[in-house]
């Protein structure tokens, strides 16, 4: 990251000479202008495609925003048929399916990135398996739901049976035998689809802190792991922030998977066994059969909420890693 | 006294640098060192069993025929063509586009204003959940043409193929070294030939690389499909009509009953995660090696 920051402000020296140096005249200079012009225009598509996006859903989402209002956030009725319609079970499924996601990503995430940047293995091997972690974000998120469904579930519906049964005394195990499809599952599968994105981002982020910390603390005295907590993590601390952030991103919006094994049961309960509902998911079962109006306009305002969320996680960490950037240099 | 003192202070000196670490400290190292490898190990099972159990279970469903037949007749020939369908409407309407605008960053915006603010705009079009951009191609399409079709479908998939083409099409030309592009504008080039014949020609396997994870990850995209192209059992007449996929396929099909059906979702698992794994592995290594050289 720093190697690529450092060739780009040696080119752009060299570049703006480069401008005056262009031939500028006859129909070649025309055809170049053309050209430029061609440029520019589609690269203002590129960004009118986001501002259109906000727009169009917005214009979808209108009958419901009129009907509603403010208060479909916190409605907590869901009801087609007398078109009644609140976002608050998808909200709380949307965000604690993801927030158990990150329980679990964070600190897989985190080993697997120290693993891989740490002299445990020859390089070679830290860039395979570095390579291989990076594939499961290729794997298509429906293929993950078909395996969490019929490999996954059968494996850890024993255990939340157990879980369920010994620790029902603790509100967020409290369901009477528990069946495989919850929100717990969810939670985990959504763990191994975010896995990736938090993997190589910290990875990035411990790459990039300078080789004198470690060896600074390292010649105090200090043993790998000591080094590690005291220095490393601390140093990468906010990369290591918007990395997670990314990956909450990516957990908030992911459809497939989450809707083929949380259940789909539109309802708030504290048990993490219980089946439970999230925004993509019920965008994805119903949206096709949705009557226009009220139903689609519900939907779409469910989209719009789900786009503004991601819409600040991604611009929080995007933002952050400007920051960071900066601080560093 | 002041030798007695020195060679005391040697002495523990001495200790502290030869003894080894306390216990705590050493049993520390050995519990975190368990501890990350678990955890590491842990991170590489779920994409073993993965790629095991789609194998054992696909494999031996799979029939050559299966891939002239339509899904009435348990093939998926019919959900491999509506995909390839709508992967190349969305290859057509967003490789222009993303390759311009990457060049727009990469040759025009290290010195244009607008340009940090394109690459902030593109990083967060990223991001966008897909059945947000399903939601937008149904507003857009479907809304308009009043019917559910392949062209809607390619739209939404445009839309996700985007921003991976703009940001590696950058990364691509950014490669290449400034020197060439001085050279052809010292030899009287146009910008537009500086572009195109020298630096673009240059980077096209970049580029290539990057369109191809692109066109990987779109094939495989399920939720911005769902309500644009639908599904269709059967062959579908032309870009107008409903149309197949082969990830909308294995959604609609996984609980269905019938044993035969049951089969085709992972047949077509091992086809659809086959093609996906092998464009990413080969892209990634490709640009893995550009790097180090």
């Amino acid at each position: 990251m720093a190697n690529s920051s450092n060739s780009h402000t040696n080119n752009s020296l060299a570049l703006s000479d480069n401008n005056e140096l262009i031939a500028n005249d006859g129909i070649k200079g025309w055809f170049d202008q053309g050209f430029t012009w061609l440029v520019y225009s589609f690269t203002t598509i590129t960004v009118a495609v986001l501002f259109l996006i906000t727009w169009i859903i917005f214009q979808e989402a209108k009958p419901a925003i009129a009907q509603f209002g403010i208060q479909f956030l916190w409605g907590q009725d869901w009801d087609v048929s007398n078109e009644i319609f609140g976002a608050l079970p998808y909200i709380y499924g949307t965000v604690v399916s993801s927030a158990i996601a990150i329980f679990f990503a964070f600190p897989v995430g985190i080993a697997v990135a120290l693993v891989t940047t740490e002299k445990f293995l020859p390089p070679s091997i830290q860039a395979f398996l570095a390579f291989t972690i990076q594939l499961i974000a290729a794997i298509p998120s429906v293929i993950v739901g078909l395996w969490g469904i019929f490999i996954f579930i059968p494996v850890i519906e024993p255990l939340q049976k157990l879980l369920g049964s010994y620790f029902r005394w603790i509100p967020l195990f409290n369901t009477e035998s528990p069946v495989g499809t919850n929100m717990l599952t969810a939670g985990m599968i959504l763990a191994i689809m975010i896995l990736p994105t938090m993997a190589a981002i910290s990875r990035d982020v411990l790459l990039a802190t300078p080789k004198e910390l470690r060896s600074a603390s390292m010649a105090l005295g200090g043993t790998r792991w000591e080094t590690i907590f005291r220095v490393l993590l601390p140093a990468g601390f906010s990369g290591i922030v918007s990395a997670t952030m990314l990956a909450l991103g990516r957990a908030l919006g992911e459809t497939m998977a989450v809707t083929m094994v949380i259940g789909n049961s539109g309802q708030i309960s504290l048990s993490l066994l219980d089946p439970a509902y999230t925004i993509p998911s019920v965008i994805a079962n119903e949206f096709a059969e949705a009557t226009p109006g009220l139903h689609i306009g519900a939907l779409s305002y469910l989209g719009l909420v789900l786009f503004a969320v991601t819409l600040a996680v991604n611009i929080g960490a995007v933002l952050l890693v400007k920051w960071v950037g900066k601080t560093n240099r | 006294m002041d030798g007695s003192q020195n060679s005391q202070i040697q002495q523990s000196l001495g200790a502290e640098l030869f003894s080894p670490l306390p216990k705590s400290r050493q049993l520390f190292t050995y519990l975190m060192n368990g501890i990350a490898w678990g955890l590491t190990i842990l991170a590489v099972v779920p994409l073993l069993s993965i790629l095991w159990e789609i194998l054992v279970r696909g494999i031996s469903g799979l029939k050559p025929e299966m891939f002239v037949n339509s899904v009435i007749d348990f093939g998926f020939g019919n959900a491999i063509l509506g995909t390839a369908k709508m992967v190349s409407i969305g290859a057509l309407l967003s490789i222009p586009l993303g390759i311009l605008t990457g060049i727009f960053l990469a040759e025009f915006g290290r010195t244009h204003p607008a340009a940090n603010f394109v690459r902030f705009i593109t990083g967060i079009l990223t991001g966008i959940p897909s059945i947000i951009v399903g939601v937008f191609a149904y507003g857009v399409i479907v809304l308009v043409t009043k019917n559910f079709s392949a062209i809607a479908g390619g739209f939404a998939l445009a839309t996700i193929m985007l921003p991976v083409i703009v940001l590696t099409t950058e990364e691509a030309l950014k490669l290449i070294p400034t020197d060439q592009r001085l050279a052809s504008a010292a030899l009287g080039g146009t910008r537009f030939q500086t572009t195109f014949r020298i630096v673009v020609t240059a980077a096209i396997p970049g580029i290539t690389t990057g369109v191809l994870l692109a066109v990987a990850r779109a094939a495989g995209e399920t939720a911005p499909l769902l309500f644009t192209a639908l599904f269709s059992l059967d062959w579908s007449s032309g870009l107008l009509s409903p149309t197949a996929s082969l990830p909308v396929l294995i959604f609609n099909l996984y609980n269905d009953p019938d044993p035969q059906k049951y089969q085709l979702v992972w047949t077509t698992s091992i086809v659809l995660l086959g093609l996906v794994l092998f464009v990413n592995i080969i892209s990634r290594l490709v640009t893995r090696r550009k790097k180090s050289r």
